[in-house]
């Protein structure tokens, strides 16, 4: 599950990386092409992954200049022409129960929907590794108490974790980016521990220990450049499931209030003209929820080749 | 193997007191006071001082703890502010169905999903592995509660094949299992399909892990035919994974099923826990949360303990 892969590390640091039998800083020398570069090359042959990467920039892009690229206001509709389906005249897309735009209301819901995904992850991301090294290399009574303290978080499934935390906290925003990084951290946090315990084994530890490094030193210097990036792939891909389940919590009524145009808002607009037999309404804000969550998908699978070294080839 | 079964249920045990202490915080995050939801706005402070009292609120908050946990353990788990029955009384019948809708969509899951993990892992990198590989990743990413919206779109609206939403028709509540199959076949699909997404990833990356070893090579050049290769030998070593990845997908589907609880109106745990956070009612959703925690824990001491049948080197490995 847990592929170990090792990074480029800062330049001046020594590791010695078993599998070469030389040290980093040899390597960096000329013999071989610096780790990134290889990563990259490597990243640039999979076709998917780049395609993927290409998808998300499109739309982070799209979200940033929506005040430029949305035709109309994504909260004032023209009920006389609700519900017109896709092609409509000016509407590209079509236009909601309400009789706004669904082209716009995707633009700005691309904002929020991004947002409230991809915020929690990231805040979570140093709080996991911190939690990760401490927990798996320093143990000790702490470290064993932040372990039980999140198996029991492990109990709840993640979507109810974080649906109940979201119903307590109250909807909104801040509450849903709250709720969501609370159910993350014992995912993250177990991804981070796991590699700590998997690369504290390992003989370049070992050497950094019986060289008289500090344990802070072993931490920083050692550990975390190599426990980093599994957790970046796993990060990446959480992005994707993410924005599926913060979409969700709007969806249900516990994310973020209408009318902002959220994905996942937009989804449930479209559920109740669904009857009417008016599909495109739901079918639109969906279909982007899978693609942005497929890419990340997609993404994450193309960093973790990339960052394998036995699949960077020169 | 008794040793370890003992040990993972002590540690069971403390999660779960962890557990009903986490969602006994929760609760008291929770803005407002439940003795005025119950009495209503125009409420005179003695009564709700009184009701208060009743209630036990006016206690230290350890006391109130210890009181919860002995509600806990003798089954006592309080009564629902919306209706006016015993919170437990609720959630059985509701569980039920909901475990109708879960083993159904697990039944899915694993017939479709293992052979399909399988099928692709026979030649790793060829057509079919590479069209099932990017089919079950899109399989994944599909938001649920859209999925469900589709599938009553096409199946239900359109060609009418399906009914549109509930268990049982209306009209003609004993409709017996030719109906309730009506009802369960586009549900269970909508829960199963991430599941099933994942499950068929991870046979296949398993499967091709273990067509490395070595013994498998013997095995090709002592001529045993390819197919008693993956279908008996492969397999059976791959196995132990595979349950463990089957275990967490069901608390995957225990929370997924929320979703489509809610779009199909299927009279489930997860729809009820949505009705009563809607109503505010908390301890209806206290006590459906703590439901299914404990069923999460359960199954997934259930599969560490069938890995251990399966791989009799995991037994004496120290949990993590």
């Amino acid at each position: 599950m847990n592929t170990v892969v090792e990074v480029s590390s800062t330049p001046g640091q020594v590791s010695v990386d078993p599998r070469f039998g030389a040290s980093s800083r040899k390597a960096k020398a000329g013999r071989r092409p610096s780790r990134l570069i290889l990563g990259l090359r490597a990243f640039g042959r999979d076709k998917m992954a780049v395609a993927a990467a290409a998808v998300l920039i499109i739309v982070v892009a799209a979200a940033a200049l929506a005040p430029v690229l949305s035709p109309y206001d994504p909260v004032v509709g023209d009920s006389a022409r609700r519900l017109e389906g896709i092609g409509s005249e000016g509407h590209p897309l079509g236009l909601d129960g309400q009789g706004r735009d669904i082209l716009s209301r995707l633009i700005w819901g691309a904002r929020y929907s991004l947002t409230v995904a991809i915020v929690p992850v990231l805040a979570v991301l140093p709080i996991a590794l911190l939690i990760g090294l401490f927990a798996g290399y320093v143990q000790g009574r702490v470290g064993g108490v932040l372990m039980r303290v999140l198996d029991v978080l492990f109990a709840f499934p993640l979507v109810l974790l974080a649906i109940a935390l979201a119903a307590v906290l109250g909807a909104g925003l801040g509450n849903v980016m709250l709720a969501i990084g609370i159910s993350l951290v014992p995912y993250m946090a177990r991804v981070a521990y796991t590699s700590t315990v998997q690369e504290s084994s390992r003989e370049y530890v070992e050497a950094a220990r019986a060289g008289g490094a500090r344990t802070g030193e072993i931490l920083l210097k050692e550990l975390l450049p190599n426990v980093v990036s599994p957790l970046l792939v796993y990060a990446t891909t959480l992005c994707g499931l993410m924005v599926v389940l913060a979409a969700g919590l709007s969806f249900l009524g516990v994310g973020i209030v209408p009318p902002t145009p959220d994905w996942g808002i937009m989804t449930a607009d479209g559920s109740s003209v669904l009857l009417e037999g008016r599909a495109h309404v739901a079918t639109i804000p969906g279909l982007a929820i899978l693609v942005v969550a497929l890419a990340f998908n997609l993404l994450g699978d193309g960093l973790r080749d990339a960052l394998d070294p036995r699949k960077q080839t020169t | 193997m008794i040793a370890m079964i003992g040990r993972r249920v002590m540690s069971t045990l403390m999660v779960l007191f962890g557990v009903s202490l986490v969602i006994f915080l929760l609760l008291q995050l929770v803005p407002g006071d439940p003795a005025r939801t119950i009495l209503g706005a125009g409420a005179t402070e003695d009564a709700v001082a009184a009701v208060r009292a009743e209630l036990g609120l006016d206690q230290p908050l350890p006391v109130q703890f210890l009181g919860y946990l002995q509600g806990l353990i003798t089954g006592d788990l309080g009564r629902s502010l919306t209706i006016n029955q015993p919170v437990t009384e609720i959630i059985i019948p509701r569980f039920q169905n909901t475990m109708v809708l879960s083993a159904a969509a697990l039944v899915i899951c694993v017939v479709v999903g293992i052979p399909l993990g399988i099928l692709a892992a026979r030649r790793q990198y060829g057509i079919f592995d590479r069209i099932a590989m990017f089919t079950s990743l899109a399989g994944a990413s599909v938001p649920v509660y859209w999925l469900g919206l589709m599938l009553i779109g096409v199946f239900a609206l359109n060609l009418g094949w399906f009914p549109t939403s509930g268990m049982s028709n209306p009209r003609n509540p004993e409709g017996g299992f030719g109906d309730l199959l009506s009802h369960l076949v586009l549900p269970a699909f909508a829960a199963a399909l991430v599941p099933l997404a994942v499950i068929a990833r991870m046979t296949r990356s398993v499967m091709v892990d273990t067509m490395e070893q070595d013994y498998i090579r013997t095995l090709r050049a002592a001529g045993v035919p390819e197919r008693s290769i993956i279908w008996k030998h492969c397999l059976r070593n791959a196995m132990p994974p595979i349950v463990t990845v089957v275990g967490l997908q069901i608390g995957y589907l225990l929370g997924g099923v929320i979703f489509v609880e809610v779009v199909f109106s299927w009279p489930g745990l997860g729809y009820q826990l949505y009705t009563a956070i809607t109503q505010n009612d908390m301890p209806l959703v206290q006590a459906g949360v703590l439901f299914i925690a404990l069923v999460f824990v359960l199954v997934n001491l259930l599969a560490d303990t069938t890995v251990g049948l399966l791989d009799p080197r995991t037994r004496r490995k120290v949990t993590a």
